[in-house]
């Protein structure tokens, strides 16, 4: 492996970092946006492969980094360098030779930079996956052309489905052992697109790869001249980031009240959050929910600096006129938008995550945005099987990587949207009363059609 | 509607003001860990503007091993004055006092362990529930997994199989009596993400991280500062050689480059073209391959 990085390292184009662009150096950073993906895999589909390729060609693996990594694969016993050993942290999972948990990895072109969560692909594994996909713009699967779609592939990408990545790209690797086939590509992609049609998938892009090779993964392919598309990395510059965001309704989940006197304000009180939708502006009026009262916007603070206007997911302070008598918790939107909806009788598609089971009457801890509360379960409606999509009914319990459709009943109510509308209004977790551990993750469903698929 | 941008600086930074928020609204007695290096001046940066115009509504602790750089001390002194914040100094010095913890002896002797010992009870002595860090994930693989709200037991250890999963920005910071939190509001970023921020922001740095000439030996192919705290080998020679520190702890393991960079721009420069990670010049870590994963479950930063 050694080898074939130091080969294609000469080879491949050196993607020039920001300050090595000569005139641009000091300002090309300035314009540089961030994407975040999630790559789910198992060891033998070359995910691992592909994360070293894009890490290394974008020149963010180092040497002693390279130099500990090829240590350790003489210990273990490996002639090659073998690159997984630099995306398995930690030692359990070294010496298991298994990926546990999320890793996070990060790299950068003078476009983008880039946050990798890193999540085993195993069915055993579905709470991570569904942890690393829950703050990603973009999901990549990988199929192995020689085996095309098999059952991971199904279970992944219905995992992009529930958790509404809005970016799907589905890289079709090892094109090399099929002889570069448009036919076998074009097979997989038909299959595939009828797959995607039942998970109701957003954006879908593929792209035939050889992440050993670097075909299509930086540099355009010389064996796929049938493919007109981009590349990964191209395409992964290009995605629009937080496209939709700003689209939909405004909402401003309070998360702290600032009070302050000083010089520059003798009387300051002001309400911190972050954007969660949308866009405010100065002289907006805001309705605060849960009280229903009025108010107006008369600055917008980051930090010392004052804004006209801010969007999600800035992090601002939001000076008010009028209603004052605001509190974590509440969620402040425009007046006359569409309005969140407002109900302690909610239900969701739950991912449980721990090892004790949940069960209907059982009571929980939820916190929603910057919110909290209690809730009991008081209905298990169907559990997914997610390699056929099929719903079993008649559930007594949800295990851990289980994905399921409840119901429960919070001791207040909430105010959310739908998860379909907005991924950070519409989530919840859920917190063992006694353990006080995060043992579900909730995506909050109010038109069941969205998640029904008809197989 | 023209889909408005934000930079990735502007998104790391609301990212992790927004986790600071969160420290203020759900532990009651939040610290801040300041040790004087760039991460966790970037991090008193940020609190300010979390807070503003309000003072930063949690103290500063600095882990003192008395093997400091005197220029990050005087660093230290003065933005605690401008922010007007409190400082509370742990000495590991008061530790080996006390007989809390013993001197490492020999040439490669270094108090950053001994650090655990007064870390945790400082954390107890004025009973912190949550205590700030500047780690990232992109320093070292054992970082790469951690969480933005790391639970530690009633012992303060850290324990990788049971970790909370993370999900959406919804953070779960419930504990029991006398368990405690760390939080790192910068996980998400680099090493070059930390300079460009310090660029944009026209952040103040101590004069360590810019070029000057020092006297520094060489030892295992890592450069150190020629300073009492580190005994020498009789065959180590002194030399002057201009030199930067690329990150600042304690001096015993805060290995110096061979730079000529005297702006953030020619820092940033240098960064760019690096080979070598910036731990890769710190001792501490390359004790055993899993040396930052055993000091974090005893409790390390």
């Amino acid at each position: 492996m050694l080898q074939q990085i130091n080969k294609s390292g000469i080879q491949t184009f050196h993607t020039p970092s920001p300050a090595e662009e000569g005139g641009q150096s000091l300002t090309g950073f300035l314009d540089m946006e961030l994407l975040r993906f999630s790559t789910a895999g198992s060891v033998d589909d070359g995910k691992s492969t592909l994360i070293g390729r894009l890490l290394y060609d974008s020149k963010s693996i180092f040497e002693d980094q390279l130099l500990a990594v090829q240590e350790a694969s003489n210990r273990l016993g490996n002639e090659e360098i073998n690159l997984a050993l630099l995306t398995d942290g930690l030692r359990a999972e070294r010496e298991q030779g298994i990926t546990i948990d999320v890793a996070y990895r990060y790299f950068a072109t003078p476009k983008r930079k880039f946050i990798i969560a890193d999540t085993p692909g195993h069915i055993e594994y579905t709470r991570n996956m569904v942890t690393g996909a829950s703050t990603a713009d973009v999901a990549i699967i990988l199929i192995d052309a020689r085996n095309g779609i098999v059952e991971q592939t199904k279970r992944h990408s219905y995992i992009a489905s529930l958790l509404q990545i809005p970016n799907v790209i589905l890289a079709i690797n090892k094109m090399d052992l099929v002889d570069f086939s448009e036919e076998v590509y074009n097979a997989i992609q038909q299959e595939f697109e009828g797959i995607a049609a039942i998970l109701k998938l957003k954006k879908i892009h593929f792209i035939p790869i050889s992440a050993k090779n670097g075909d299509n993964v930086v540099d355009a392919s010389l064996h796929t001249p049938w493919y007109k598309g981009k590349t990964i990395l191209n395409l992964l510059e290009s995605i629009p980031v937080h496209q939709i965001d700003n689209e939909i309704p405004p909402r401003f989940p309070v998360q702290y009240v600032i009070e302050s006197q000083n010089d520059r304000y003798p009387v300051y009180k002001g309400f911190a959050g972050r954007i969660s939708g949308g866009v405010f502006s100065v002289g907006d009026i805001l309705l605060a929910i849960p009280s229903n009262r009025l108010s107006t916007i008369t600055a917008i603070n980051e930090g010392p600096a004052e804004l006209s206007e801010a969007f999600t997911p800035q992090s601002v302070t939001l000076s008010l006129d009028g209603n004052t008598d605001i509190k974590r918790g509440d969620m402040l939107v425009r007046l006359n938008k569409k309005y969140p909806k407002y109900s302690s009788t909610i239900s969701l598609q739950v991912c449980w995550l721990n090892i004790k089971p949940l069960t209907v009457g059982a009571k929980y801890i939820i916190k929603h945005t910057t919110d909290e509360t209690k809730a009991s379960i008081t209905d298990i409606r169907y559990k997914v099987n997610i390699n056929t999509l099929e719903n079993i009914t008649d559930v007594k319990s949800v295990l851990m990587n289980d994905i399921a459709l409840i119901t429960l009943k919070t001791l207040k109510p909430l105010k959310y949207d739908d998860y379909c509308e907005n991924r950070l209004t519409g989530s919840l977790i859920l917190i063992d009363e006694n353990t006080f551990e995060t043992v579900g993750a909730g995506m909050i469903v109010t038109d069941e059609e969205i998640f029904s698929f008809n197989i | 509607m023209e889909p408005k941008k934000l930079t990735h600086l502007k998104e790391l930074e609301s990212e992790s003001i927004f986790i600071l928020r969160e420290v203020a609204a759900q532990f009651g007695r939040p610290a801040l860990l300041f040790s004087g290096g760039k991460d966790s001046i970037v991090m008193a940066h940020l609190a300010y503007k979390a807070f503003y115009p309000a003072a930063i509504p949690f103290p500063f602790v600095h882990i003192d091993t008395g093997h400091n750089f005197e220029e990050t001390l005087v660093y230290r002194d003065e933005l605690v004055k401008r922010l007007g914040a409190t400082l509370i100094v742990g000495s590991v010095e008061e530790s080996i006092r006390q007989g809390r913890v013993y001197e490492e002896k020999g040439f490669n002797a270094s108090r950053n362990n001994l650090q655990t010992v007064t870390l945790l009870d400082t954390l107890e002595k004025y009973r912190f529930d949550a205590a700030l860090g500047g780690a990232r994930r992109d320093e070292e693989k054992a970082r790469a997994k951690e969480r933005f709200f790391s639970h530690r037991d009633e012992f303060g250890q850290w324990n990788p199989k049971n970790q909370r999963p993370e999900l959406w920005n919804i953070f779960n910071g419930k504990k029991k009596e006398g368990e405690h939190f760390r939080v790192f509001p910068i996980s998400n970023w680099t090493e070059m993400d930390v300079w460009q921020y310090i660029l944009q922001e026209n952040i103040e740095l101590p004069s360590l991280y810019y070029t000057h000439k020092r006297e520094v030996f060489e030892r295992d192919g890592c450069i150190y500062a020629a300073l009492p705290a580190i005994p020498r080998r009789p065959t180590e020679q002194v030399v002057v050689k201009r030199v930067r520190c690329r990150t600042i702890g304690d001096i015993t393991c805060t290995g110096l480059t061979l730079s000529t960079a005297n702006t953030l721009e020619e820092i940033i420069s240098e960064i760019a073209g690096s080979r070598i990670t910036e731990r890769g010049g710190r001792s501490d870590d390359k004790r055993s391959e899993a040396a930052m994963e055993d000091r974090k479950k005893e409790g390390y930063f």
